[in-house]
Formats: structure tokens, C-alpha cells, sequence
């Protein structure tokens, strides 16, 4: 039940996002939808809702943005550095590394920011056993635990605070 | 050899990136400054990267990613119409584009894998 | 004001298209899938994304730049995850890596 009031005040923000200037008409045909929606698919799409009502999990996640953008922005410096260069400096190698998060949404987020970080990309996860297979495009160690230490740590710190 | 050919595409790059900077675009549409429109055109020579690629790519797989490039690159195009048009249809054209690109690219993920589209 | 706003959107849309076509650039110089999908997914990600948020700021809080700012979250969260599907799809269709490549854990462990 919660877990299918959270998803009608997600989807009714959405679509009060996607039709912007905020008019009567709009605003009922989204109840309806969105209520419609939640009655149908709302237990698919938490499954520990309590989660949302955390105010602490949001201020962290507010902390993850800059970190995350910052990120993000010298990931691109660094492949722009990487292909303009005439000798094309790379070292490439898929590399496995160890997380502690266990939830799926942990998981996908940790994939996601791993994605968009300067020289690393995921390519698997094992989610039984916690390990992510991560291709690098200059691998310093092969050693798991370093590995781990370099690519890893910084964000499961934070998604662990939000997440689990 | 190698500093030869990174000359080489180099000066290519270059060259194309002049010509669009100074070459007097036509109005096409009524543009608030010719400024877009040369945007238009580096976004332009973007998609015939892509292009180059997904005829060249040695497999399959070289294909796929650059058909994703693709559909990243025109939400872009879409941005850049919606300024000087003010015509906010073509965002959501960007959002539809965007969802279908990425279904897409699932897909032929999934085909790739070998699996049936079903799972 | 409104000049100030039209030149910061000038300022994010060259610096979005900068990061596109270092992208588009990678995507022809990288010699194998994965090192090209490191280039694309980053640099195509972020510049389309600088791109929208140029929109945004230069048509302000109206319908467009609201619009502009969903269309860049949900680039943000679903371009990773097409890198992420395809690059796991090309290795189980058996693209090999670059052969100067160091290292292949996945393949060492049986997938």
C-alpha cells in the first residue's frame, strides 16, 4: 500500500513537470492516470517503501549530485585528453572489484556513477556474490582489493548512507 | 606514420570545423542568430561520424553503439530547434526520441546476447 | 539580464557540443567496442546534457526549460544502463578486446 502511494506522488510530479504551466484541466487528467497507474503497477515498484520517508537519505542524496557532477565533468576532460592525443595512451582491461551494497537500486546507482567516472565503465554485475566487472581504460592494479580502494570506495561510502 | 595520420584527421577536422564557421548559412528558418545555425552544422558533421561508423564497424556490436550515439545526438538536434523556433513540440519530441533509443538499444542488446526478446 | 542568460546558454551549448564531437571523435579513433562505448557513453552523455541545460537557462522556467531539464535527468539515468546492457551483450557474442589489452577477469571466470 505505501509502496503504491509513493509511485502516485512520483508519477503526479512528473506529469505536472511535463506539462508545466499549472492548469485545472491538466491537473485532474494526471490524478486520474497516475492514480490508475499506482492501483496497477504500485507493489512492483518498492520493496521497502519506509525508505521514502527518510529525511536524512535525502540530504545525502542532495551531497551525491555535486559530488557525482563533478565527477562527471573530469571523466570528459579526461577522454577528450585520451583521444586527442597522438599517441592514444590507453592500457585497457576489464578488472573485478568488490562492493558490500546489496540492493538493487544500491546496484544500479553504483553502476550508473561508476559508468559516468573518469576511465571506468561496468560491464557485469554478480550481484549474489558482490562483484562488479569493471573495464578500464588504464589499469594500474590488478589486484582486487586496490582496485576496489581506487574505483569503488568513494561512492559506496555516500550510496550506502542513502540506499541501504 | 602514426603522427602522419593523426596530422592527417587533424587537419580534415579542422578544415570542416572553418568551413562551417565561415561559411554563410542560408536562412532556413528564421534563426535569432546565425550563431544556432552554425551549431546545427558541428552537430551535423557529429552524425556523419556516427554514420561512418556504422558502416565501417568491423562487428556488430560497433553498430549498436553507434546507433545508440545516434540517438543521444539527436535529443541534441532537438534542443538546438526548440531556441530559435520557440516551439516546445520539439522536446517532446527529444523525450520520445530518447525513450525509444533507449528501448532500442536494450533490444539489440538482448539480440545480441542471443537470447529471445521475451525474458 | 537577458543578455547575461543568452550568453551563459551560448557558453553551455559550445561546451556541449565541444564534448559531442570529442566524443564523436573517440567513437573513431578507440580501436575496440568497449573503449569506444568509454568514449561515447561519457562524452555524448554530458554534452547532450550541457546542450539542454543551455535550453533551459536561456528560456528560463517555462514550458521548454522544464521540458529541456526532464529530457537531461533522463538521459543522466538511462544512457549507462544501454552502455552497460550492450557492452554486456558484445562480450557474450564473443567480441574479443583489443589484443594489447592487459587483462580479462570476466572472461577468466567463466562467462
Amino acid at each position: 500500500m505505501k509502496s503504491k502511494i509513493v509511485l502516485f506522488i512520483i508519477g503526479f510530479l512528473v506529469w505536472s513537470l511535463l506539462t508545466w504551466p499549472l492548469d485545472l484541466q491538466h491537473l485532474i487528467v494526471g490524478l486520474i492516470v497516475s492514480a490508475f497507474v499506482a492501483f496497477i503497477t504500485g507493489d512492483l515498484f518498492s520493496q521497502r517503501p519506509h525508505h521514502f520517508g527518510h529525511i536524512t537519505r535525502y540530504l545525502w542524496f542532495c551531497y551525491y549530485v555535486p559530488v557525482f557532477l563533478w565527477e562527471c565533468l573530469k571523466a570528459n576532460i579526461d577522454v577528450a585528453i585520451r583521444v586527442l592525443n597522438p599517441r592514444l595512451p590507453i592500457n585497457p582491461g576489464i578488472v573485478k572489484v568488490k562492493t558490500t551494497l546489496r540492493s538493487d537500486t544500491g546496484l544500479t546507482f553504483l553502476a550508473n556513477s561508476i559508468t559516468l567516472t573518469p576511465g571506468t565503465f561496468c560491464v557485469d554485475i554478480d550481484a549474489e556474490k558482490g562483484v562488479l566487472y569493471v573495464h578500464w581504460i588504464d589499469v594500474k592494479t590488478q589486484d582486487i582489493d586496490k582496485a576496489t580502494e581506487l574505483i569503488v570506495s568513494k561512492f559506496e561510502k555516500i550510496l550506502k548512507k542513502i540506499f541501504e | 606514420m602514426k603522427n602522419l595520420k593523426w596530422l592527417i584527421g587533424f587537419g580534415i577536422l579542422a578544415a570542416s570545423l572553418l568551413f562551417i564557421m565561415l561559411y554563410p548559412i542560408p536562412s532556413l528558418l528564421n534563426w535569432q542568430s546565425g550563431f544556432l545555425a552554425h551549431c546545427f552544422f558541428v552537430l551535423m558533421l557529429c552524425f556523419a561520424m556516427c554514420f561512418f561508423r556504422v558502416m565501417a564497424g568491423p562487428t556488430p556490436a560497433d553498430r549498436a553503439v553507434a546507433i545508440d550515439t545516434l540517438g543521444i545526438l539527436i535529443v541534441g538536434f532537438c534542443a538546438i530547434l526548440s531556441i530559435p523556433t520557440g516551439r516546445d513540440w520539439y522536446l517532446d519530441i527529444a523525450i520520445a526520441w530518447a525513450l525509444q533509443s533507449f528501448i532500442g538499444a536494450l533490444a539489440l542488446a538482448k539480440y545480441l546476447e542471443g537470447r529471445g526478446f521475451d525474458e | 539580464m537577458s543578455n547575461i542568460q543568452q550568453l551563459i546558454g551560448y557558453i553551455f551549448i559550445i561546451l556541449g557540443l565541444g564534448f559531442d564531437i570529442f566524443g564523436c571523435i573517440g567513437l573513431l579513433r578507440l580501436p575496440d567496442v568497449y573503449n569506444r562505448l568509454q568514449a561515447t557513453t561519457k562524452c555524448v552523455t554530458l554534452g547532450t546534457c550541457s546542450i539542454l541545460f543551455g535550453t533551459f537557462i536561456m528560456k528560463g522556467l517555462g514550458t521548454t526549460g522544464v521540458k529541456a531539464i526532464l529530457v537531461a535527468v533522463f538521459l543522466l539515468l538511462t544512457s549507462p544502463v544501454a552502455a552497460h546492457a550492450l557492452a554486456r551483450g558484445a562480450h557474450k557474442s564473443g567480441v574479443k578486446l583489443w589484443p594489447k589489452s592487459v587483462v580479462d577477469k570476466y572472461e577468466q571466470d567463466g562467462n
